[in-house]
């Protein structure tokens, strides 16, 4: 068990690694600079704000500069912030997006599973097609569709729910929403496939031969087993939704970690888009560990134990 | 000899895009208790779909009993609710299966697959249930239950899987035990144990087994009466010398000829039954078996043959046995086996 999570760390330390390289690197791709106004600075006043920043060094010393601030867990300060460091700028952001998309996930999972359930227990019935159809509808439709159709019912039409900004538990209620379609189908379109499959299985027949009421089979039994591998797929989705989705998050105004991202990328504030990027990937990489550890407790028989 | 189970004139028929395929075509058997009764027969014969209606396992999608009665201790289990075959299924009527690597649930510990049946059908303490489950694992030879009764079906070999699978069965000392291909998906030294351990318990238990298998070495060593199933249909069915000695339907010589034998000639090639079973969508008019048989009549094409009884206990449905038919001898080497080598077979 120590030797895997060793190796396990290992293996993330090397991931992380390749991440800031490559986007070290890719940023330089990126046109213009990352001041304001750079059109209006003479040729000395940028050369002497690029010296400010070590921006004038050659890319590879600026690439270990950065590597050994990264060591002290120093990740810079903004360009576009004066004086603000990134570590900041992440943490009055991530908490937005964080709950809107906590909220997504836990609606979308409930939801999603329910409806999946359903499908797979009424295989082939007018049930099932209609729940594959949301699935589908849920999956091809970009959320963005749903959160304009959303906001202009709802919030401006009916105005049942405010339509944008960020004042209260009511605001988070249409972006969770909308974040939410494609969780429910992912997770329904998942579970559904994964309930038909266990349903097949023999030891379902087993089960039923033991005498068990059909509910002891599909709960103990199917529900079980099917939930497996939902919780795989689960984990990378919840990092990908709580990190903030760039979309929604810019119709709904939510001043979340998507819309700095998107922002930051627009002003090439390099140490915040490394920051941003970095965060994101230590985040995922962290819960496809947890995800791994929890395959084990959820199936026996995956021992963690010698190299992952 | 006590009935504890009898099946008239049962079809069964499953749906699919091509059309109605009728499985079971009026079958018809008795069991007695304690005795075995061996269901033999190629794949596809039905011989499983017959086992699995006897539970009422099969999928209701896709598969109706659209006539016949299973009776057993005065009811018709054909009309029995789901939730009254739930109370029967496991606790009066068990089942064994083909293949014990897929048919325990990978996830949870082989305990509480065992106590699962014993919750459901008896009312104890969950102590006693697990003094219980310990108990049967002992029973069916399982080595140091006491700490195998927490571990995970991929913690044992095959052998041992199917000694749990028979353990689940056996929970709530069922009257009837039927067990599908038991041995088949074990290797054959394993076979021969786990074979034992069931005629073992049998005695102790009285328990009566249907044993669907097509491997005659089996029947030889279990049952004291055989059916054999051809295209949904029972051919012949007799006591087991009966069938072995003096079979009289040209498929169970056909089976019995095939069988490799111990003492005969290696170098000659084992004898076949020529052609493949029937597609049971589109079936021939006449004898399903016709178009195989090297003995067919012109009325083996047209009719089906109905049933002849050549003793109290032998039946057989096959034009030959009528009077007007001519006289056909069966082929050399059929049914002069001893009993002594058969079992050597079942058990080598």
């Amino acid at each position: 068990m120590r030797n895997y999570f060793l190796s396990r760390l290992g293996y993330m330390l090397v991931t992380l690694l390749i991440i800031v390289t490559a986007t070290f690197f890719f940023m330089q791709l990126l046109p213009g600079t990352p001041f304001n106004n750079p059109e209006k600075l003479t040729e000395q006043q940028l050369l002497s704000l690029n010296e400010k920043y070590g921006l004038d060094k050659p890319i590879a010393l600026q690439y270990f500069i950065y590597l050994g601030n990264l060591l002290q867990f120093d990740l810079g300060l903004s360009f576009q912030y004066e004086g603000r460091t990134v570590e900041s700028i992440i943490g009055s952001r991530i908490g937005p997006s964080a709950l809107i998309g906590l909220q997504a996930v836990v609606f979308g999972t409930a939801a999603g599973l329910l409806l999946g359930m359903i499908s797979a227990l009424k295989h082939n019935s007018f049930l099932d097609y209609t729940s594959v159809f949301i699935a589908v509808l849920g999956m091809s439709v970009p959320s963005f569709v749903f959160a304009a159709l959303m906001q202009y019912y709802l919030g401006v039409k009916l105005q049942w729910l405010p339509a944008a900004l960020w004042r209260g538990w009511e605001y988070t209620i249409m972006p969770s929403l909308a974040l939410s379609v494609m969780v429910i189908a992912t997770v329904a379109r998942f579970i559904r496939t994964e309930m038909l499959e266990v349903l097949g299985q023999d030891y379902v027949v087993t089960a039923r031969a033991k005498g068990l009421t059909e509910k002891a089979v599909i709960v103990k039994h199917v529900v079980r087993n099917a939930l497996i591998p939902v919780v795989t797929m689960l984990g990378p989705l919840t990092v990908g939704i709580m990190t903030g989705t760039l979309v929604i998050e810019k119709i709904f105004a939510v001043p979340g970690l998507g819309e700095q991202f998107t922002l930051s990328i627009m002003v090439n504030d390099y140490s915040v888009i490394m920051g941003i990027t970095l965060f994101y990937s230590s985040l995922f990489i962290l819960v496809v560990m947890i995800v791994d550890i929890l395959y084990g407790v959820l199936d026996p028989r995956i021992s963690l134990k010698g190299e992952g | 000899m006590e009935k504890i189970l009898s099946v008239e004139n049962l079809h069964v028929s499953f749906y699919s895009d091509g059309g109605e395929i009728a499985a079971v075509r009026g079958v018809s058997f008795d069991v007695n208790k304690g005795e075995t009764l061996a269901i033999v027969g190629e794949s596809g014969s039905g011989k499983s779909v017959t086992a699995k209606t006897l539970m009422k396992l099969l999928p209701k999608q896709n598969s109706i009993i659209k006539q016949g009665d299973v009776k057993y201790g005065g009811k018709n289990l054909v009309q029995l609710t789901n939730r009254d075959m739930e109370k029967l299924r496991g606790s009066e009527i068990s089942m064994v299966f083909q293949d014990p690597m897929t048919s325990l649930n990978p996830t949870m510990t082989i305990g509480k697959q065992v106590m699962e049946g014993l919750k459901r059908h008896r009312t104890m303490s969950k102590k006693t249930a697990y003094t219980r489950t310990v108990e049967l694992l002992e029973l069916v030879g399982i080595p140091d239950p006491g700490e195998r009764i927490n571990q995970y079906p991929h913690q044992f070999s095959g052998g041992m899987r199917q000694r749990v699978v028979i353990a689940m069965a056996l929970a709530c000392n069922p009257k009837m035990l039927i067990a599908d291909e038991p041995t088949t998906a074990l290797d054959v030294t394993i076979q021969a144990q786990i074979l034992e351990l069931m005629k073992e318990l049998q005695k102790k238990f009285q328990t009566a087994i249907i044993l669907i298998t097509h491997d005659l070495g089996v029947v030889a060593n279990m049952a004291q009466r055989v059916a054999v199933m051809y295209a949904g249909e029972i051919m012949e069915s007799g006591t087991l010398d009966e069938i072995f000695y003096q079979p009289k339907h040209p498929y169970t010589w056909g089976l019995l000829s095939s069988m490799p034998k111990l003492h005969a000639d290696r170098s000659l090639p084992l004898t076949p039954i020529p052609g493949t079973p029937p597609d049971l969508s589109h079936l021939p008019e006449g004898c399903p078996f016709a178009p195989r048989c090297q003995y067919a009549l012109k009325v083996c094409h047209q009719y089906e043959p109905g049933k002849t009884k050549v003793s109290t206990t032998h039946t057989v449905s096959c034009w030959l046995e009528d009077e007007r038919a001519p006289k056909v001898k069966k082929p050399e080497g059929i049914g002069g086996m001893q009993r002594g080598r058969q079992s050597k077979i079942a058990g080598s």
